[in-house]
């Protein structure tokens, strides 16, 4: 080629169709994600299209009335959100201070190993195994019976795993020096971890804690069997309307709610449907937004 | 953080003697926090315990004055081997998985079929060619997928693919493998895209350099570099999505058409291990056959979903120990 005699550094073919098929791959790839990006996006403003004769503040604050064709979605509401808590008072301690273990104490031998193998494993039980544990567990064995308290118990056990990664991953981003000074200073390993390993890491923990728990309260698969019923009567107003369930009760949430207006009552009108799904995507988004601006927060104030 | 240093304070204070208590207890703390560092075992080996437990009476057989009346005991071979699932039976209940395994399996195989290029093809592209604001777009739009409950998912099946599939396939019901297939694989994208970017991330920017100066390009780099360093990795996040799949229960239970049939192709319906729990648990009677060996369909998911589990961190610990030699 004479371009070559010309200019020794011009590309010869064989480059020119590495570049070419560079290209192409960086454009297919880049279709892909988009591809996958995109239906979300389709689907939330389908689900918000649908909806939009539903929503409104009535829809969220009233009960279900006449076999949900009429009302709101107060009742599951509420009922998710007592069953977010009660899950975090349960499983928030003990996940916190497991990750203490694995981040402060655990040394590297056999034992360390197999709690994170466990971990791993806790993680990867099926939804609806977790279930079947909660309600031979705490329904019969304990002797809760179907209420909110066995359901939070099996979240919380279902939450824990990841409860420990995110409080460990915290913990890790706590540097070494800051533990090392306070140890030369005379301070024992819980005094230093009481005085600057968790002041330092406590929000980042706190953040992990809440999402991954808010997340596992969309799952309907552990509650299934273990406390959520179809519908209950919540008062439509004061004290009773908002603290509608003791832990000895069954509740009503919103991700059963969903089931079964969509798959088992019929006559249920179309946009309370959506509407349900809507609001269920709407608390993900914001759950997720808020722990999203507060990690950028965070980072923004870190000292080191 | 001098202000909560346990030296503060001079003389009494009320501080000083809440310290003295707190340093008082330290070892009862530091006994609790080994104590919570053992609950994953400890719930690991309760979840068995108790789902085993419960399924037990199905193997070793019920006792008489149970709800049929007379001795029973689950055929193993029978619940192995058959595709009949005819629990509520009144002359002759019929306990197979066969079906619902194949159900399963044939629901987790096309999603993975779909994820896996997808899931890798944008891991390639987040972790290697995006760059600034788009990358981290697409970041929070990802994790935002791993977030909707997967009911939602379901019932996204239910309304807005089912029509689709109708209109598109010219089947009478567009609840089939195909259907929940594309569910569970949008499902399962999030946790290969981000197991299969951290394995990506994991190999040494040397080897990036060093397979640039070599005069590759960017994507020769991937395809000869990094994708036989993080193999493993990218392995390991394929593992992982067909455990999601496994797993999975409500989008499965909404989308799949739900009746028990060998499938011969994608458009048929089928049931899945795990829909059938979900579905038929309520109704079941506590003690009866039917409840025992739902318990054991649970005994079976749990081991499954172990081995997989154990084998993608086996893989994992493998590739690092690897890396830092």
């Amino acid at each position: 080629m004479s371009n070559e005699l010309n200019n020794p550094f011009a590309a010869t073919d064989q480059e020119r169709q590495a570049r070419e098929k560079e290209k192409f791959i960086k454009l297919s790839t880049q279709l892909i994600t988009w591809l996958l990006v995109i239906p979300v996006v389709a689907i939330i403003v389908f689900l918000v299209y649908k909806s939009w004769p539903a929503l409104s503040v009535e829809f969220i604050t009233e009960n279900p009335k006449v076999r949900m064709t009429a009302g709101g979605i107060w009742a599951p509401l509420i009922g998710t959100f007592f069953l977010v808590l009660v899950s975090l008072i349960i499983a928030a301690p003990i996940g916190i201070l497991a990750g203490v273990y694995l981040n402060e104490f655990a040394r590297d031998n056999w034992l360390t190993r197999f709690i994170n193998l466990a971990v791993v494993n806790l993680a990867g039980v099926p939804s609806i195994v977790h279930g079947l544990f909660g309600l031979g567990a705490f329904v019969y064995f304990l002797g809760m019976d179907r209420c909110l308290l066995a359901a939070s118990c099996t979240v919380a056990v279902m939450t824990l795993p990841v409860i420990i990664t995110s409080t460990k991953e915290a913990l890790a981003s706590v540097p070494m020096a800051f533990r090392v000074a306070c140890w030369n200073m005379g301070a024992t390993k819980w005094q230093t971890i009481r005085t600057i390993v968790l002041p330092n890491s406590i929000s980042g923990i706190l953040t992990g804690v809440i999402l991954q728990v808010a997340r596992a309260a969309g799952e309907t698969a552990p509650i299934l069997f273990t406390g959520a019923m179809i519908s209950s009567r919540v008062a439509d107003s004061g004290w009773d309307a908002w603290v509608p369930y003791g832990l000895e009760d069954r509740f009503m949430a919103l991700s059963y709610h969903l089931y079964i207006i969509s798959t088992q009552w019929q006559n249920v009108p179309e946009s309370f449907k959506f509407g349900t799904a809507a609001v269920m995507i709407g608390l993900v988004i914001a759950v997720n937004s808020i722990s999203i601006g507060f990690r950028i927060y965070l980072r923004s104030r870190k000292k080191w | 953080m001098s202000e909560s240093s346990p030296t503060t304070g001079q003389g009494f204070s009320l501080r000083r003697g809440i310290e003295k208590v707190i340093d008082f207890t330290e070892p009862a703390v530091v006994g609790l926090i080994h104590l919570c560092g053992w609950s994953a075992i400890i719930f690991v080996m309760a979840i068995f315990f108790f789902v085993f437990k419960e399924s037990l009476p199905a193997i070793t057989g019920l006792e008489e004055g149970a709800v049929h009346g007379e001795v029973e005991q689950l055929d193993l071979v029978e619940f192995t081997t058959s595709p009949k699932w005819i629990p509520e039976s009144a002359k002759k209940p019929t306990f197979g998985i066969l079906a619902l395994m194949v159900g399963t399996l044939s629901v987790t195989i096309l999603s993975m079929v779909i994820a896996v290029p997808l899931g890798l093809g944008a891991a390639v592209y987040v972790s290697e060619f995006a760059k600034g604001k788009p990358r981290e777009i697409l970041k929070v739009l990802i994790e935002l997928l791993a977030a909707i409950p997967s009911v939602v998912w379901g019932f996204i099946g239910l309304v807005v693919l089912n029509p689709m599939l109708v209109d598109m396939t010219g089947e009478p019901v567009g609840l089939n493998i195909l259907n929940a297939g594309i569910v569970l694989a949008l499902m399962s994208v999030p946790i290969i895209v981000s197991v299969s970017e951290d394995a990506l991330r994991a190999v040494p920017d040397s080897f990036r350099e060093a397979g640039i100066a070599l005069g590759a390009n960017r994507w020769e780099m991937v395809y000869k570099v990094l994708f036989p360093a993080a193999k493993n990795g990218l392995l390991a996040a394929v593992l992982l999505g067909i455990g999601r799949g496994i797993g999975e229960t409500m989008a499965v239970l909404m989308c799949t058409g739900h009746s028990v049939m060998m499938p011969t192709s994608i458009f048929d319906p089928v049931r899945t291990l795990t829909a059938t729990i979900a579905a038929e648990l309520g109704e079941a009677v506590r003690g009866d056959m039917h409840y025992h060996t739902l318990f054991l369909i649970g005994v079976v998911l749990f081991v499954f979903a172990f081995i997989i589990n154990l084998t993608a961190d086996l893989i994992v610990k493998g590739i690092k120990v690897q890396g830092n030699e």
